[in-house]
């Protein structure tokens, strides 16, 4: 340690104040993580504390908040009728889209994961949508999905199936965000689980083949076990951002009857449309609760379902 | 029983030519089933371009009309210069808020995943576990105090609220620099030292060179993330002056009787950009998506 010391020019060193290496990196590394540390207690800690205080008030941001108790509760759950249908509106759009989403993203990813030419050209081409704005893509699922004379009836229409509302219909706007969630999100799923496919030894599926085990026994028995841990990380993060859901539903205009008004709408609404912080805070802690509950439920089924390598091996 | 003989590398050719034939057909039913999937995700892009080049009267038809007639290019020209979508103002708004926001978390992100990954202090791995916590913090429980502590603040009508925010670090590309540094070994920095040089010097002259791949993936990221920002510029800003591209599109169709064949013009400029930075940089946003999986594996 002396020795790395002598090795700076005399210069540096301040007579009678002598720190140690190690007294030096500590200050080193508090002044490093300092813009963490802020961004850390003013942009995660104190919103999230002060959302108690907030739900607790009536406070249209003109006036300075007045404590109501529990009230913002009491008429969420008992007095707003919106806010149930916001929330079946948005189990109904979770429950579906999860799965489908992981579905459709896995199964893009087990079709790349061939030996054939072009996958390149395949990846970009399921990968493409993803790019897409939010605001741009609405906009053309708005044409395509278009009643009368939409694409994609004109298209159910030559396979012989009947053509629906979408959009314009109350039972078929859900599934119409649906069908542009996949459309937009299944790219970047299918790149997870495509690496997570990649990291899998050949010479497990192979000894599978060997054992006289067929492509759906190797699918079951080695690929989904190996991918286990994969598929917790896109079901967290999927049930997180489709609880979250917001711009589809916001630019088309919650639909008709309020069959799209989802959560996060109901709360923008409240939010920024009437500036009732108040209600709006005490419908974000709600939703934060729930999300916390989920995501601990999944991860704490996963030691039931999800298998890492390490402890298989034992 | 000659002809036995002679029979065996006729069976060994007749063997071989069967193994061929029978990959050429499951390898043709792979890329038949990928160009049908291919197919359904490409259609909806195609018919963005489609009707872009549409008069206005082919938008909706029965029979769809797949190749416009005339071929409308005009359509970009009007798009792009109405007052009700200034393109070129929305695009300089964008590229602003872009750029500012990937210089801010690239930065910061930067020197805070160095000490996460190569100084010793106190706390350090508690700090790192809450910042690995807050990943999958859903943003909606941060999002109404915040908004009331940045119109506290008065940066409410500006990008601050929007960009402020980015120079401070971003969970995920500290967790994932930090990643990266801490595979450099130790033996670099440690000869740095001796030399004399200091934290912000190594930082600078030996880590940043050899992290360069991880930083244009969360560069790549960011740019992808904010160019499509719409919640952002939708609670904070309030003049179509200020929009980035997408609340610029946004405005447009809610300002307007809706033209579609414009509107899709409108929409295919806002994502160009981003597509044209896809194909030059395909390699970054594909690393990039795939590293989000990172902490699943």
């Amino acid at each position: 340690m002396t020795a790395s010391l002598q090795a700076r020019p005399a210069g540096l060193k301040k007579p009678g104040f002598q720190m140690t290496r190690r007294t030096r990196e500590s200050l080193t590394g508090y002044l490093f993580v300092m813009p963490w540390i802020i961004s850390l207690l003013v942009f995660t800690a104190y919103p999230m504390l002060s959302s108690f205080f907030f739900s607790m008030t009536e406070y249209t941001i003109l006036t300075p908040p007045n404590w109501i108790g529990f009230q913002n509760f009491d008429v969420m759950f008992s007095k707003d009728p919106l806010y149930w249908k916001s929330v079946a509106n948005t189990v109904y759009y979770v429950v579906l889209s999860v799965p489908l989403g992981l579905g459709v993203g896995l199964g893009l990813a087990l079709l790349l994961n061939q030996k054939i030419g072009g996958i390149g050209i395949y990846r970009t081409a399921f990968y493409l949508p993803g790019l897409v704005p939010a605001v741009a893509s609405t906009l053309l699922w708005m044409v395509l999905l278009d009643p009368r004379l939409g694409l994609v009836n004109a298209g159910l229409k030559a396979i012989g199936l009947e053509p629906v509302g979408w959009l314009k219909s109350a039972t078929w706007a859900k599934p119409a965000l649906i069908v542009m969630a996949l459309w937009g999100g299944s790219g970047s799923s299918m790149l997870i689980f495509l690496a997570a496919l990649k990291e899998i030894p050949q010479s497990l599926t192979e000894a599978a083949m060997i054992d006289g085990a067929n492509s759906w026994q190797r699918f079951w028995s080695v690929t989904v076990p190996l991918l286990s841990p994969t598929i917790l990380f896109n079901l967290v993060m999927s049930i997180i951002g489709s609880f979250q859901i917001f711009a589809s539903a916001f630019i088309t205009g919650a639909g008709p009857l309020n069959s799209i008004l989802m959560y996060m709408l109901h709360l923008y609404r409240y939010a920024f449309r009437y500036f009732n912080m108040g209600y709006a805070s005490a419908m974000a802690l709600v939703m934060f609760f729930v999300l916390v509950l989920f995501t601990l439920l999944v991860i704490r089924s996963s030691s039931y379902w999800v298998h890492y390598e390490t402890s298989g091996r034992q | 029983m000659s002809s036995d003989a002679l029979q065996v590398p006729i069976d060994m050719r007749r063997l071989r030519a069967r193994k061929l034939v029978r990959t050429f057909i499951t390898k043709g039913l792979s890329h038949l089933a990928l160009i049908a999937t291919a197919a359904l995700f490409i259609i909806p892009f195609l018919w963005l371009v489609v009707t872009s080049l549409k008069e206005e009267a082919q938008v909706f038809t029965d029979p769809p009309i797949w190749i416009p007639r005339p071929i409308l290019w005009s359509n970009y020209v009007d798009a792009l210069t109405t007052p009700a979508f200034p393109f070129l103002h929305l695009l300089k708004n964008t590229l602003f808020y872009v750029i500012m926001t990937t210089i801010g978390t690239v930065v910061s992100s930067t020197i805070v995943a160095y000490a996460f990954s190569r100084l010793h202090f106190k706390g350090r791995d508690t700090l790192f576990m809450i910042t690995l916590s807050t990943m999958m913090l859903p943003g909606i429980v941060t999002l109404i105090p915040t908004y009331i502590l940045f119109r506290w603040l008065n940066w409410v009508g500006g990008y601050a609220p929007l960009i402020v925010p980015a120079f401070f670090g971003a969970a995920f590309n500290i967790f994932l620099l930090r990643q990266f540094m801490t595979t450099i070994p130790w033996e670099l920095t440690d000869a740095a030292y001796v030399d004399g040089a200091n934290d912000f010097v190594i930082l600078w002259k030996v880590i940043v060179p050899l992290i360069t791949p991880a930083l244009l993936v969360i560069s790549v990221f960011n740019f992808m993330g904010t160019w499509n920002d719409f919640f952002g510029p939708l609670i904070y800003l309030d003049d179509l002056s200020e929009y980035p591209l997408v609340m610029g599109l946004y405005a447009f169709r809610t300002q307007h009787s809706i033209q579609w064949n414009l509107l899709m013009a409108a929409s295919l400029a806002t994502c160009f950009p981003l597509i044209a930075l896809f194909f030059v940089a395909q390699r970054y946003f594909i690393e990039g998506i795939t590293l989000t999986g990172l902490k699943g594996a």
